[in-house]
């Protein structure tokens, strides 16, 4: 946490209000760098040791892309890291950012028979971030568009789902164009997630990467329904692929849950992520994030890392019903994150700004969570809302599911020539690893459509 | 507490432990600093003959081979024997045995296979009031492509010749070093025997290359893009030193010959297991050329320990106490019968015991979808590969039968001790009866 050298601050950690520059500029650096930095080739050499080359490994069936992990492994301790970089690949073209983000300890590591042996799992996530950003620090793509077929496929949405889907469509020899409303590709990679898990910009370098395989097309800034429909694309296009993710944020439903001070967590994270001198960027002293996800640790913890000096995360259930991963949360606290469950925001108290916000205790009860009658306030400069994000812009000729896009286990929607994934499909933890399948296995769809009889 | 002293071939040495003939016993500093550590003895580095003295590369000595986080299993070397003049070596072991007189001095030697050769040295040896000499043929490089090391003793008659030269050129107790890369290591260690020898010791080197750079396609170690084999020594040499000190411990005809045991001693049960196999003594030399000499506080305390445990008070309780258990294969009971058994509690699923019944060996292990593995006792052969290869020690153990029980896999009770020279397949047994 801050230290208190170089030069004079502008503000410090005690001022009050939402200010910049609470820190000295180097901490900023420090406190933003790679969370976990990459092995040195001994280290991967000795973690790679410890996997016992498990039959049928546990491990592989865990991974929602079916990484040939045990495969891997054995390749780094071969002594060939790119080799292993490019198993990660065949199955996962974004292996690089899910061995930054995924949460490991329920995915692979947590099926891990030495995590069930001594708590102390294959580091399979750090091995797998060895060996990728080795292949990619060479830049040289290791795979080969096939011959151009001719068909042209439009993909929506630069993030995850829509890069998997087109670097494969790619690779069959079709021609993609990915149309994105941001101004930078990468999704949630780019605006999504903690700096510290992408640090030194690798959300960018590894899209530029991955582009490496030809015959796809950026089109940045161009938005769904904004600046064309779903039919325009289909008349340019043999196939159309969506993967736009959930642009809307749930409210909480409050008086003042606009005032000043108040905003999602998300625009937070994303202004974070694209701000070029993070000691211009406002924090409050006393922070408050309503939510108990990834996205409300990755606010909470970087407001901590911009100098907040009470941050506090509220959560109207308990800890075992939060999205948050047990090792992210063990993370928060590290940072002296506060974390309070089983409470629920029942006011906003502000006065001109944000003054506090007042919680509920809150108990299960016959109509689903009910008020214990004790409350109590928190004070808050500052109000970040990640309870948890919508579909939105979606096209209204698709069929939803609950509340998001109907897609069969292909990514087939009820549109014949549209395939979906991502975020915007399914009904699972909306995981980066999840939507490269799906977008990957869009594309196989797609392909066989394609090119199969009759078409 | 048990007592360690040592009585080799009428050497004494505070502890079993000796520095084998090696670069850590190459001159008086190395050698005075492991006194002071408290190895028992020194077998100081091989001697030749007076005049120019040999060369040794100026490029690697050695190679090794690794485990993942660089713990060294197996070393090589081609190192010659001492480069340092005659007359400087022989003042330093006459010094050191003065100052250290409860220690070992024991000198290796090697000088062209010739009376007058051998008796010159000796006379020189002597006069340093070192307790014994060694025979160094063993060296399996350099020398060897000289008529000196393995190259005598790769072959018996000239062990016996040079042996009976030295026992009559000299007072001096003799230990013969045998080589291991000859076919059978009993009929070197009989010559020895038979040219009067007080013991021998083994085993040297092994013929070895490391390794090969995959770039330049030189061997490893490499000298200006070449490489020549080296002698294999350390952790990975231990199995097959075990096995030749008691091919010799146990042969009638070498019976009663002291054995000086090396070949990979690295901790004190290392060294329990060499004595149990006959030895008298061990020597090391890998284990202190890359731990250094203080792992002798270990070797020390640790076989005490043992020795207290099992109620042993001097070493010569533990010589020679498996030798009785070493047999031939005809002699194995073929009715014993035992089974695999996997610890449920233990076992963490990880399959490898049943990848490797499964493809390799008798498909006695099953796989539930819910990745429950348990053994087969209709197929099983107890062939023990599931144990070797269990990440989790003792999860897998090997239960024998008892008598009169049906073994599931036969159909047939387990019977009495039957071998098999007594077997009905074989054309050559002999009636039970």
């Amino acid at each position: 946490m801050p230290a208190t050298k170089g030069e004079p601050m502008s503000n410090s950690l005690t001022t009050p209000g939402i200010v910049a520059g609470r820190l000295h500029p180097e901490d900023y650096t420090r406190h933003f760098d790679d969370l976990y930095p990459d092995y040195a080739a001994h280290e991967a050499m000795v973690a790679a040791d410890r996997c016992y080359f498990c039959h049928d490994a546990p491990c592989i069936t865990a991974c929602p892309t079916d990484i040939d992990i045990p495969l891997f492994i054995r390749q780094i301790q071969a002594g060939q890291p790119d080799a292993a970089g490019k198993t990660i690949f065949d199955q996962n073209i974004l292996g690089g950012m899910c061995a930054r983000v995924c949460p490991t300890e329920t995915l692979c590591e947590g099926a891990c028979v030495r995590e069930a042996a001594e708590g102390k799992p294959v580091e399979i996530g750090r091995l797998q971030r060895y060996a990728t950003d080795t292949l990619i620090a060479r830049n040289a793509h290791p795979y080969t568009r096939a011959a151009p077929t001719g068909k042209r496929v439009a993909v929506v949405g630069a993030g995850p789902a829509g890069l998997a889907c087109a670097h494969r469509l790619a690779l069959h020899g079709h021609d993609v164009t990915v149309f994105d409303a941001r101004t930078k590709p990468g999704g949630l990679n780019e605006y999504g997630i903690a700096a510290y898990k992408a640090a030194h910009g690798f959300a960018q370098a590894e899209v530029d990467w991955l582009l490496q395989i030809g015959g796809v097309t950026l089109r940045q800034g161009w938005a769904l329904g904004r600046d064309g429909s779903l039919a325009d694309l289909q008349a340019d296009h043999d196939a159309v692929f969506l993967g736009i993710g959930l642009a809307g944020v749930n409210a909480l439903g409050l008086a003042d849950d606009t005032a000043p001070g108040a905003r999602d967590a998300v625009e937070f994270i994303a202004e974070l992520r694209q701000a070029p001198d993070l000691s211009t960027l406002p924090i409050g002293r006393h922070v408050v994030v309503i939510g108990g996800g990834m996205t409300a640790v990755d606010a909470a913890v970087q407001s901590r890392l911009l100098g907040a000096e009470h941050v506090t995360m509220v959560y109207r259930r308990g800890r075992d019903a939060m999205g948050a991963s047990d090792h992210e949360l063990s993370h928060a606290a590290n940072e002296g994150v506060k974390i309070i469950t089983h409470a629920m925001p029942v006011a906003i108290h502000a006065n001109g700004s944000l003054r506090e916000v007042e919680f509920a205790y809150t108990h299960p009860g016959e109509t689903g969570l009910e008020p214990t009658g004790e409350t109590f306030r928190l004070q808050a400069d500052q109000l970040f809302k990640a309870i948890g994000q919508t579909l939105d812009g979606a096209p209204d000729a698709l069929t939803l599911a609950g509340r998001k896009l109907a897609a069969d286990a292909e990514g087939r929607t009820s549109l014949p020539g549209i395939w979906a994934g991502g975020d915007c499909t399914g009904d699972g933890e909306d995981l980066t690893v999840t939507a490269v399948a799906q977008g990957r296995d869009a594309a196989e769809s797609i392909h066989a459509a394609l090119m199969g009889a009759g078409a | 507490m048990a007592n360690l002293t040592s009585n080799f071939i009428g050497i004494k040495s505070p502890n079993p432990y000796w520095l084998a003939s090696a670069p850590p016993t190459d001159k008086a500093y190395n050698v005075e600093r492991a006194f002071k550590a408290g190895w028992g003895g020194v077998v100081w580095k091989t001697l030749g003959a007076e005049g120019p003295p040999v060369v040794n590369v100026n490029g690697p000595r050695y190679g090794a081979i690794w485990g993942a986080d660089r713990r060294l299993l197996g070393l090589n070397n081609i190192e010659l024997i001492t480069d340092r003049p005659l007359e400087v070596n022989l003042r330093e072991i006459k010094q050191v045995k003065r100052d250290w007189p409860d220690r070992a001095m024991v000198v290796s030697l090697m000088v062209p296979c010739d009376e007058e050769s051998w008796k010159a040295i000796l006379a020189r040896v002597e006069e340093t009031e070192a307790d014994g000499v060694e025979l160094n043929f063993g060296c399996p490089h350099g020398m060897s492509e000289r008529g000196m090391g393995s190259a005598v003793g790769q072959v018996p008659e000239y062990i016996e010749m040079v042996t009976r030269w030295v026992k009559q050129h000299s007072r001096m107790p003799c230990i013969v070093k045998l080589t291991p890369n000859i076919a059978d290591i009993r009929k070197p260690a009989e010559a020895a025997m038979r040219g009067g020898a007080d013991a021998v010791s083994l085993i040297n080197t092994i013929n070895s290359i490391t390794s090969v750079n995959l770039d330049t396609f030189s061997p490893e170690p490499m000298i200006d893009g070449k490489g020549a084999h080296g002698g294999y020594c350390g952790p990975a040499v231990k199995p097959i030193a075990l096995n030749m000190v008691s091919e010799i411990a146990r042969s009638p005809d070498t019976q009663g010959l002291p054995i000086s045991g090396i070949g990979g001693v690295t901790t004190w049960r290392d060294a329990a297991e060499f004595l149990t196999l006959g030895a008298g003594n061990v020597q090391v030399c890998t284990a202190a050329m890359t731990y250094g000499f203080g792992i002798i506080k270990e070797l020390t305390a640790g076989l005490s320990q043992y020795m207290d445990e099992k109620g042993f008070s001097s070493i010569d309780q533990l010589v020679g106490r498996a030798v009785p258990n070493v047999t031939d294969w005809q002699y194995l009971n073929l009715n014993y019968v035992a089974k695999a058994k996997i610890n449920q509690d233990l076992c963490i699923s990880c399959g490898r015991c049943f990848a490797a019944c499964e493809d390799t060996s008798h498909q006695a292990i099953s796989m539930s979808p819910d990745r429950k593995f348990e053994v087969i006792d209709e197929e099983c052969v107890a062939c023990n590969l599931c144990v070797n290869v269990c990440p989790v020690q003792d999860c897998i153990t090997m239960e024998a039968m008892p008598k009169g029980a049906v073994d599931p896999r036969t159909g047939e009770p387990v019977r009495d001790y039957a071998n098999w020279t007594m077997h009905p397949n074989n054309p050559m047994a002999k009636a039970a009866e």
